[in-house]
Protein backbone atom coordinates (compact mmCIF):
# COMPACT_ATOMS: atom_id res chain seq x y z
CA UNK A 1 0.00 0.00 0.00
CA UNK A 2 1.48 3.31 -1.12
CA UNK A 3 1.58 6.08 1.46
CA UNK A 4 -0.45 9.16 0.73
CA UNK A 5 1.77 12.12 -0.28
CA UNK A 6 0.08 14.08 2.51
CA UNK A 7 1.17 11.57 5.18
CA UNK A 8 4.25 13.59 6.17
CA UNK A 9 2.06 16.69 6.53
CA UNK A 10 -0.24 14.79 8.88
CA UNK A 11 2.74 13.72 10.99
CA UNK A 12 4.00 17.31 11.13
CA UNK A 13 0.52 18.52 12.07
CA UNK A 14 0.29 16.10 14.98
CA UNK A 15 3.81 17.04 16.09
CA UNK A 16 2.94 20.77 15.94
CA UNK A 17 -0.23 20.17 17.92
CA UNK A 18 1.71 18.23 20.54
CA UNK A 19 4.36 20.95 20.70
CA UNK A 20 1.67 23.50 21.53
CA UNK A 21 -0.48 21.40 23.84
CA UNK A 22 2.19 19.52 25.81
CA UNK A 23 3.45 22.60 27.76
CA UNK A 24 -0.15 23.52 28.61
CA UNK A 25 -0.84 19.99 29.80
CA UNK A 26 2.38 19.86 31.80
CA UNK A 27 1.62 23.23 33.40
CA UNK A 28 -1.86 22.00 34.34
CA UNK A 29 -0.41 18.80 35.78
CA UNK A 30 2.21 20.75 37.72
CA UNK A 31 -0.45 23.00 39.21
CA UNK A 32 -2.52 19.96 40.20
CA UNK A 33 0.36 18.19 41.88
CA UNK A 34 2.34 20.98 43.50
CA UNK A 35 0.54 24.28 43.97
CA UNK A 36 -2.51 24.26 46.21
CA UNK A 37 -5.17 26.82 45.31
CA UNK A 38 -5.89 29.24 48.14
CA UNK A 39 -8.65 31.55 46.97
CA UNK A 40 -10.14 34.18 49.27
CA UNK A 41 -12.53 37.09 49.02
CA UNK A 42 -9.83 39.77 48.61
CA UNK A 43 -8.02 37.75 45.95
CA UNK A 44 -11.17 37.07 43.99
CA UNK A 45 -12.34 40.68 44.06
CA UNK A 46 -13.29 41.98 40.63
CA UNK A 47 -11.54 45.33 40.76
CA UNK A 48 -7.75 45.10 40.74
CA UNK A 49 -6.48 48.60 41.46
CA UNK A 50 -6.13 48.21 45.22
CA UNK A 51 -9.41 50.00 45.88
CA UNK A 52 -12.60 48.28 46.91
CA UNK A 53 -15.36 48.52 44.35
CA UNK A 54 -18.58 50.09 45.55
CA UNK A 55 -22.00 50.61 44.07
CA UNK A 56 -23.53 48.83 41.15
CA UNK A 57 -21.99 48.51 37.71
CA UNK A 58 -25.46 48.60 36.15
CA UNK A 59 -26.03 52.32 36.54
CA UNK A 60 -28.09 54.25 34.03
CA UNK A 61 -26.76 56.99 31.79
CA UNK A 62 -29.01 59.66 30.37
CA UNK A 63 -29.66 59.17 26.68
CA UNK A 64 -29.04 62.87 25.89
CA UNK A 65 -25.40 62.27 25.21
CA UNK A 66 -26.27 59.50 22.79
CA UNK A 67 -28.43 61.90 20.76
CA UNK A 68 -25.66 64.51 20.80
CA UNK A 69 -23.23 61.87 19.64
CA UNK A 70 -25.35 60.62 16.80
CA UNK A 71 -26.10 64.14 15.51
CA UNK A 72 -22.41 64.96 15.63
CA UNK A 73 -21.63 61.77 13.73
CA UNK A 74 -24.15 62.57 11.00
CA UNK A 75 -22.73 66.04 10.42
CA UNK A 76 -19.20 64.71 10.60
CA UNK A 77 -19.96 62.28 7.79
CA UNK A 78 -21.73 65.04 5.90
CA UNK A 79 -18.52 67.10 5.98
CA UNK A 80 -16.68 64.17 4.39
CA UNK A 81 -19.13 64.26 1.48
CA UNK A 82 -19.18 68.05 1.28
CA UNK A 83 -15.44 68.41 0.88
CA UNK A 84 -15.10 66.56 -2.48
CA UNK A 85 -18.29 68.29 -3.58
CA UNK A 86 -16.74 71.70 -2.87
CA UNK A 87 -13.46 70.75 -4.58
CA UNK A 88 -15.22 69.56 -7.76
CA UNK A 89 -17.89 72.28 -7.61
CA UNK A 90 -16.89 74.22 -10.77
CA UNK A 91 -16.94 71.09 -12.91
CA UNK A 92 -20.33 69.80 -11.73
CA UNK A 93 -23.58 69.86 -13.62
CA UNK A 94 -26.96 71.10 -12.40
CA UNK A 95 -28.18 67.57 -11.62
CA UNK A 96 -25.21 66.90 -9.31
CA UNK A 97 -25.77 70.21 -7.52
CA UNK A 98 -29.45 69.41 -7.05
CA UNK A 99 -28.61 65.94 -5.65
CA UNK A 100 -26.18 67.49 -3.20
CA UNK A 101 -28.74 70.12 -2.21
CA UNK A 102 -31.30 67.39 -1.45
CA UNK A 103 -28.70 65.58 0.64
CA UNK A 104 -27.92 68.71 2.67
CA UNK A 105 -31.62 69.61 3.01
CA UNK A 106 -32.39 66.14 4.36
CA UNK A 107 -29.78 66.61 7.06
CA UNK A 108 -30.94 70.15 7.83
CA UNK A 109 -34.45 68.77 8.21
CA UNK A 110 -33.12 66.23 10.73
CA UNK A 111 -31.35 68.99 12.63
CA UNK A 112 -34.51 71.12 12.68
CA UNK A 113 -36.43 68.12 14.02
CA UNK A 114 -33.87 67.50 16.75
CA UNK A 115 -33.89 71.20 17.64
CA UNK A 116 -37.71 71.25 17.84
CA UNK A 117 -37.59 68.16 20.08
CA UNK A 118 -35.31 70.02 22.46
CA UNK A 119 -32.41 67.59 22.07
CA UNK A 120 -29.91 70.43 21.69
CA UNK A 121 -30.79 71.86 25.11
CA UNK A 122 -28.67 70.14 27.71
CA UNK A 123 -30.76 69.52 30.83
CA UNK A 124 -28.29 69.03 33.62
CA UNK A 125 -30.84 68.45 36.36
CA UNK A 126 -32.29 65.32 34.72
CA UNK A 127 -28.98 63.54 34.99
CA UNK A 128 -29.11 63.37 38.77
CA UNK A 129 -32.69 62.12 38.78
CA UNK A 130 -32.20 59.46 36.16
CA UNK A 131 -28.83 58.03 37.09
CA UNK A 132 -28.94 58.62 40.81
CA UNK A 133 -25.24 59.48 40.80
CA UNK A 134 -25.53 62.04 43.59
CA UNK A 135 -26.58 60.03 46.60
CA UNK B 1 21.02 17.19 45.56
CA UNK B 2 20.83 13.85 43.82
CA UNK B 3 23.71 14.49 41.43
CA UNK B 4 27.22 15.14 42.67
CA UNK B 5 28.34 18.65 41.67
CA UNK B 6 31.74 17.54 40.35
CA UNK B 7 30.19 14.69 38.36
CA UNK B 8 27.75 17.17 36.88
CA UNK B 9 30.55 19.48 35.73
CA UNK B 10 32.46 16.50 34.33
CA UNK B 11 29.37 15.32 32.41
CA UNK B 12 28.76 18.87 31.21
CA UNK B 13 32.24 18.92 29.64
CA UNK B 14 31.26 15.80 27.70
CA UNK B 15 28.05 17.46 26.48
CA UNK B 16 25.65 15.72 28.87
CA UNK B 17 23.53 17.98 31.05
CA UNK B 18 22.01 16.58 34.20
CA UNK B 19 19.47 18.40 36.34
CA UNK B 20 16.68 17.84 38.83
CA UNK B 21 13.07 18.96 38.52
CA UNK B 22 13.58 21.24 41.50
CA UNK B 23 16.56 22.94 39.87
CA UNK B 24 14.78 23.29 36.54
CA UNK B 25 11.68 24.66 38.22
CA UNK B 26 13.58 27.20 40.29
CA UNK B 27 15.61 28.23 37.25
CA UNK B 28 12.36 28.88 35.38
CA UNK B 29 10.87 30.84 38.25
CA UNK B 30 13.88 33.02 38.95
CA UNK B 31 14.37 33.80 35.26
CA UNK B 32 10.86 35.12 34.74
CA UNK B 33 9.97 37.21 37.75
CA UNK B 34 7.50 39.79 36.54
CA UNK B 35 7.32 42.88 38.75
CA UNK B 36 4.16 44.84 39.26
CA UNK B 37 3.90 48.24 37.60
CA UNK B 38 3.58 50.06 40.84
CA UNK B 39 5.50 53.01 42.30
CA UNK B 40 4.81 54.88 45.50
CA UNK B 41 7.29 57.76 45.73
CA UNK B 42 10.72 58.97 44.63
CA UNK B 43 12.25 55.46 44.81
CA UNK B 44 9.98 54.62 41.87
CA UNK B 45 12.13 56.91 39.71
CA UNK B 46 15.17 54.78 40.53
CA UNK B 47 13.09 51.66 39.84
CA UNK B 48 12.16 53.07 36.41
CA UNK B 49 15.83 53.87 35.77
CA UNK B 50 16.69 50.26 36.63
CA UNK B 51 14.36 48.98 33.93
CA UNK B 52 15.75 51.30 31.26
CA UNK B 53 18.64 50.66 28.88
CA UNK B 54 21.48 51.86 31.13
CA UNK B 55 20.85 49.43 34.02
CA UNK B 56 18.65 47.02 32.07
CA UNK B 57 16.71 44.82 34.47
CA UNK B 58 15.75 42.80 31.39
CA UNK B 59 19.10 40.98 31.71
CA UNK B 60 17.57 39.12 34.65
CA UNK B 61 14.26 38.34 32.99
CA UNK B 62 12.29 40.95 34.88
CA UNK B 63 11.55 43.58 32.25
CA UNK B 64 7.87 42.73 31.95
CA UNK B 65 6.21 45.16 34.36
CA UNK B 66 2.60 44.07 34.65
CA UNK B 67 -0.16 46.63 35.18
CA UNK B 68 -2.34 44.06 36.97
CA UNK B 69 -1.58 42.22 40.22
CA UNK B 70 -3.06 39.08 38.65
CA UNK B 71 -0.08 38.75 36.32
CA UNK B 72 2.69 39.92 38.62
CA UNK B 73 5.13 37.89 40.74
CA UNK B 74 7.12 40.64 42.42
CA UNK B 75 5.97 43.72 44.27
CA UNK B 76 8.63 46.40 44.60
CA UNK B 77 7.54 48.71 47.42
CA UNK B 78 9.31 51.74 46.00
CA UNK B 79 8.77 54.58 48.41
CA UNK B 80 6.94 55.91 51.43
CA UNK B 81 3.88 53.92 52.40
CA UNK B 82 1.40 56.26 54.04
CA UNK B 83 -1.27 54.89 56.32
CA UNK B 84 -3.81 55.87 53.70
CA UNK B 85 -1.99 53.83 51.06
CA UNK B 86 -1.15 50.77 53.19
CA UNK B 87 -4.57 49.04 52.84
CA UNK B 88 -4.32 49.35 49.06
CA UNK B 89 -0.79 47.91 49.04
CA UNK B 90 -1.85 44.95 51.19
CA UNK B 91 -4.93 44.38 49.04
CA UNK B 92 -2.82 44.38 45.87
CA UNK B 93 -0.41 41.94 47.50
CA UNK B 94 -3.34 39.67 48.31
CA UNK B 95 -4.50 39.81 44.71
CA UNK B 96 -1.17 38.65 43.33
CA UNK B 97 -1.02 34.94 42.52
CA UNK B 98 1.41 32.71 44.40
CA UNK B 99 4.39 32.50 44.34
CA UNK B 100 4.80 36.19 45.10
CA UNK B 101 7.76 38.15 46.36
CA UNK B 102 8.26 41.57 47.90
CA UNK B 103 11.26 43.87 47.73
CA UNK B 104 11.08 46.75 50.21
CA UNK B 105 13.02 49.47 48.41
CA UNK B 106 14.50 52.35 50.33
CA UNK B 107 14.48 53.65 53.88
CA UNK B 108 10.76 54.57 53.80
CA UNK B 109 9.54 51.14 52.76
CA UNK B 110 11.73 49.51 55.40
CA UNK B 111 11.01 51.73 58.38
CA UNK B 112 9.33 54.99 57.42
CA UNK B 113 12.73 56.53 56.73
CA UNK B 114 13.03 60.29 57.12
CA UNK B 115 9.26 60.48 57.61
CA UNK B 116 9.20 57.94 60.44
CA UNK B 117 8.02 60.54 62.96
CA UNK B 118 5.13 61.55 60.72
CA UNK B 119 1.67 60.72 62.02
CA UNK B 120 0.56 59.45 58.64
CA UNK B 121 3.51 57.28 57.65
CA UNK B 122 3.61 53.51 58.05
CA UNK B 123 6.81 52.50 59.82
CA UNK B 124 7.75 49.76 57.39
CA UNK B 125 5.60 47.67 55.05
CA UNK B 126 6.86 44.47 56.74
CA UNK B 127 4.27 45.18 59.44
CA UNK B 128 1.63 43.78 57.10
CA UNK B 129 3.21 41.67 54.37
CA UNK B 130 6.24 39.36 54.37
CA UNK B 131 9.21 41.11 52.74
CA UNK B 132 11.83 38.97 50.97
CA UNK B 133 14.56 41.56 50.45
CA UNK B 134 15.10 44.93 52.13
CA UNK B 135 17.30 47.52 50.42
CA UNK B 136 18.49 50.52 52.42
CA UNK B 137 19.13 53.86 50.76
CA UNK B 138 17.34 57.14 50.20
CA UNK B 139 16.77 56.40 47.40
CA UNK B 140 18.80 53.25 46.66
CA UNK B 141 20.82 53.43 43.44
CA UNK B 142 19.66 51.23 40.55
CA UNK B 143 22.66 49.01 41.28
CA UNK B 144 21.22 48.42 44.76
CA UNK B 145 17.90 47.35 43.27
CA UNK B 146 19.74 45.01 40.90
CA UNK B 147 21.61 43.59 43.91
CA UNK B 148 18.29 43.08 45.68
CA UNK B 149 16.91 41.37 42.63
CA UNK B 150 19.90 39.04 42.38
CA UNK B 151 19.51 38.30 46.10
CA UNK B 152 15.88 37.41 45.47
CA UNK B 153 16.91 35.15 42.60
CA UNK B 154 19.38 33.38 44.89
CA UNK B 155 16.61 32.97 47.44
CA UNK B 156 14.29 31.46 44.83
CA UNK B 157 17.07 29.14 43.68
CA UNK B 158 17.48 27.74 47.19
CA UNK B 159 13.78 26.98 47.74
CA UNK B 160 13.03 23.24 48.06
CA UNK B 161 9.99 21.70 46.37
CA UNK B 162 9.19 19.30 49.15
CA UNK B 163 9.88 18.96 52.86
CA UNK B 164 8.96 21.03 55.86
CA UNK B 165 10.88 24.15 54.83
CA UNK B 166 9.22 24.40 51.43
CA UNK B 167 7.92 27.87 50.59
CA UNK B 168 4.42 29.05 51.48
CA UNK B 169 2.89 28.65 48.04
CA UNK B 170 3.64 24.91 47.96
CA UNK B 171 2.13 24.33 51.40
CA UNK B 172 -1.62 23.78 51.42
CA UNK B 173 -1.85 24.64 55.12
CA UNK B 174 0.17 27.86 54.99
CA UNK B 175 -1.54 31.21 55.24
CA UNK B 176 -2.57 32.63 51.88
CA UNK B 177 -4.48 35.72 52.91
CA UNK B 178 -2.96 38.67 54.68
CA UNK B 179 -5.55 40.80 56.52
CA UNK B 180 -6.11 44.20 54.95
CA UNK B 181 -5.86 46.93 57.63
CA UNK B 182 -8.63 49.48 57.93
CA UNK B 183 -8.23 53.11 59.07
CA UNK B 184 -9.12 53.36 62.76
CA UNK B 185 -9.53 56.35 65.03
CA UNK B 186 -5.82 56.94 65.65
CA UNK B 187 -3.98 54.32 63.61
CA UNK B 188 -4.57 51.51 61.19
CA UNK B 189 -6.52 48.61 62.66
CA UNK B 190 -4.73 46.33 63.40
CA UNK B 191 -1.48 48.36 63.75
CA UNK B 192 0.50 45.32 62.53
CA UNK B 193 0.00 41.74 61.39
CA UNK B 194 1.23 39.61 64.31
CA UNK B 195 1.79 36.61 62.06
CA UNK B 196 4.23 38.53 59.89
CA UNK B 197 5.88 41.00 62.23
CA UNK B 198 6.65 40.87 65.94
CA UNK B 199 6.12 44.04 67.89
CA UNK B 200 9.50 45.08 69.34
CA UNK B 201 9.67 45.44 73.09
CA UNK B 202 10.98 48.82 74.19
CA UNK B 203 13.47 48.47 77.04
CA UNK B 204 14.15 51.71 78.94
Amino acid sequence: MALSPYFSLAVLFVAALGFGLAPLGLAWLWARVYSPAKPNAVKNAIYECGMESKGDAWMQFRSAYYLYGIIFLIFDVEAVFLLPFAVAFTGLGAAACAAMLVFVLLLVEGLAWAWAKGVLTWQWKDRVQVSGVRD
Amino acid sequence: MAVDQNLKIELGKQGIFVTTIEELYNWGRRSSVWPMNFGLACCAIEMIATTMARYDLARFGAEVFRPSPRQADLMIISGTVTKKMAPQVVRLYNQMPEPRYVIAMGACAISGGPFKQGYNVLKGIDRYIPVDVHIPGCPPRPEALLEAFITLQEKIDAQPLTGNDRPRFLDAEAQGEFPVPVPGEHDLEPPSNKGVWTVPVVIR
